[in-house]
């Protein structure tokens, strides 16, 4: 379909770049939802006995698996579609990641009326994993093309959308089921199709008005720099030869531990704030705690990757891991001392840092890497979050239960696990030390640069 | 003059555009700030 190759989406002469981030922002606020997919848990498990889970209703732990597979195959779809993403052009990538994203809805929605979970795993778990992936890839290397001068900004403002689609999505979530449930009906399929066909809907707005640059565009006023500065490329690696530098594994390992230290605690918020502050935190209080430390991951996505683009991308993770090791190691003083307030302030730049990882971590792939291929290489890189996904919880989870079981009060059973988060900061600390410039040798020639763009035309 | 027009229009796209993701995240942010002012009662 002409209406969505890369060729109709070159930007006419005087098309204004600031349009390019509410594209990218019309996706990603929505595929942000999966954040949010939480809200359906406890209404899936009544969807039989209404007003209590009755003979049959679906567990608590069957429905976690959606959104386990949900962000395994998010991971899964960005390694392996990557390429396709960056050479098919964002329009089409949007497009599909709409399709996916939806029908992954749609397909739930029938999922919940037949009451199947098999099909709620294909739909939101597979086909909407799938969309969630090249949803968050499509818009990155577009944004890096249209901003040189402020890539960091740019692609913070689009993985900031993806932190906030929660927001909007939690309470539209719990307002539609509110709408269509009756006295013998939860309403959850109904909110599944309703919220298929906004984000259909919405996601097609970002895939019409993007538009990559024409070539040899730059913005007006703008020198590209003639000699590449450290750490910053002016050359292109292509996708499967980046695999092979130890930029690529160290920087991996980077983004998966900043995410390893943050997830896990994510999950835990709400629990953790009312254990160690017994009584002082109400479930209510916690639920305003986790909504914050939401805010602070979304802010920070936005505040730290621009941060980046005046300090540098190696700078920025060095603060996320300096900081983020010495508040984590701050967290059991202030349960010690009982201060609420110094616990939360802690959180709130710790998850600032959190999401900042994420939005920092594609211009740092484009220093590193060059521009032509930043958005499969970003795709590759996002099986760390998948990794992260898996180990942070995991680790959160048994370190407290072994604390737990072995006599520790409940209000200090977290304490090692923020001794072992600054741990893993520490370790992420040296990863980034030893990010130099990538070799040369792994540059593509011109000869290169020709031959893949006649492959991929 | 048709530089003129390409700007205004432009201009209102850049501004439907914003409103059209500005309004929405604002909303969601307003929703989760009222949530989280519980904590500090």
């Amino acid at each position: 379909m002409s209406f969505l190759s890369k060729e109709r989406t070159i930007a006419p002469p005087g098309y204004s770049r600031w349009l390019i981030p509410p594209a990218a922002l019309c996706v990603h606020l929505c595929i942000g939802e999966a954040y949010a997919f939480s809200v359906f848990n406890l209404p899936m498990t009544k969807l039989l006995g209404i007003s209590q889970s009755g003979p049959g209703d679906w567990k608590l732990t069957d429905l976690g698996w959606i959104f386990s597979l949900a962000i395994f195959f998010l991971g899964v779809s960005a390694a392996l579609l990557g390429r396709w993403v960056e050479e098919g052009g964002p329009r089409k990538a949007m497009f599909t990641a709409a399709l996916c994203w939806a029908g992954g809805f749609l397909i739930s929605a029938f999922g919940v009326y037949i009451h199947n979970i098999w099909v709620i795993y294909f739909g939101y778990g597979i086909l909407g994993g799938f969309g969630l992936g090249i949803g968050y890839i499509s818009p990155v290397s577009t944004l890096i093309k249209w901003f040189p001068d402020r890539p960091g900004m740019a692609t913070g403002m689009a993985i900031m959308g993806f932190g906030g689609g929660a927001f909007i999505a939690s309470p539209l979530s719990v307002w539609l089921m509110h709408n269509f449930s009756t006295s013998s009906h939860v309403g959850v399929a109904e909110t599944f199709i309703a919220l298929g066909v906004i984000y259909f809907c919405f996601m097609m707005v970002g895939a019409t008005i993007v538009r990559v640059p024409a070539p040899g565009w730059k913005p007006e006023g703008w020198v590209a720099p003639a000699q590449p500065k450290k750490l910053i490329t002016t050359k292109n690696v292509y996708v499967y030869q980046a695999l092979k530098t130890p930029q690529f594994w160290l920087i991996w390992w980077v983004l998966c531990l900043n995410v390893t230290a943050g997830i896990g605690v994510l999950g835990q918020a709400s629990a953790m704030s009312q254990e160690m502050f017994p009584g002082r935190v109400t479930p209510v209080a916690a639920a305003g705690f986790v909504g914050l430390m939401s805010l602070f991951n979304m802010a920070g996505r936005f505040f730290w990757a621009s941060t980046s683009d005046y300090i540098g991308r190696k700078n920025t993770y060095f603060t996320f891991f300096v900081l983020g090791a010495v508040l984590y190691a701050f967290v059991p003083y202030t349960g010690k001392a009982g201060s609420v307030v110094l616990f939360v302030c802690a959180y709130a730049i710790i998850f600032s840092m959190y999401g900042g990882g994420f939005s920092t971590v594609p211009a740092y792939l484009r220093d590193m890497f060059g521009t032509r291929y930043v958005g499969a290489i970003h795709g590759l890189l996002l099986t760390a979050w998948s990794m992260a996904g898996i180990f942070g919880p995991v680790l959160v989870n048994y370190i407290r239960q072994w604390n737990v079981e072995h006599g520790v009060p409940a209000a200090q059973a977290y304490n090692v696990t923020m001794y072992v988060m600054a741990l893993l900061l520490i370790v992420g600390f040296v990863c980034n030390f030893f990010v130099k410039d990538v070799d040369e040798q792994h540059h593509m020639t011109a000869t290169d640069e020709a031959k893949h763009s006649a492959a991929s035309a | 003059m048709a530089d003129q027009q390409g700007a205004s229009g432009n201009g209102l796209k850049l501004t439907l555009a914003w409103l059209f993701v500005g309004i929405p995240l604002t909303w969601g942010v307003i929703q989760t700030c009222i949530n989280a002012l519980l904590l500090f009662k």
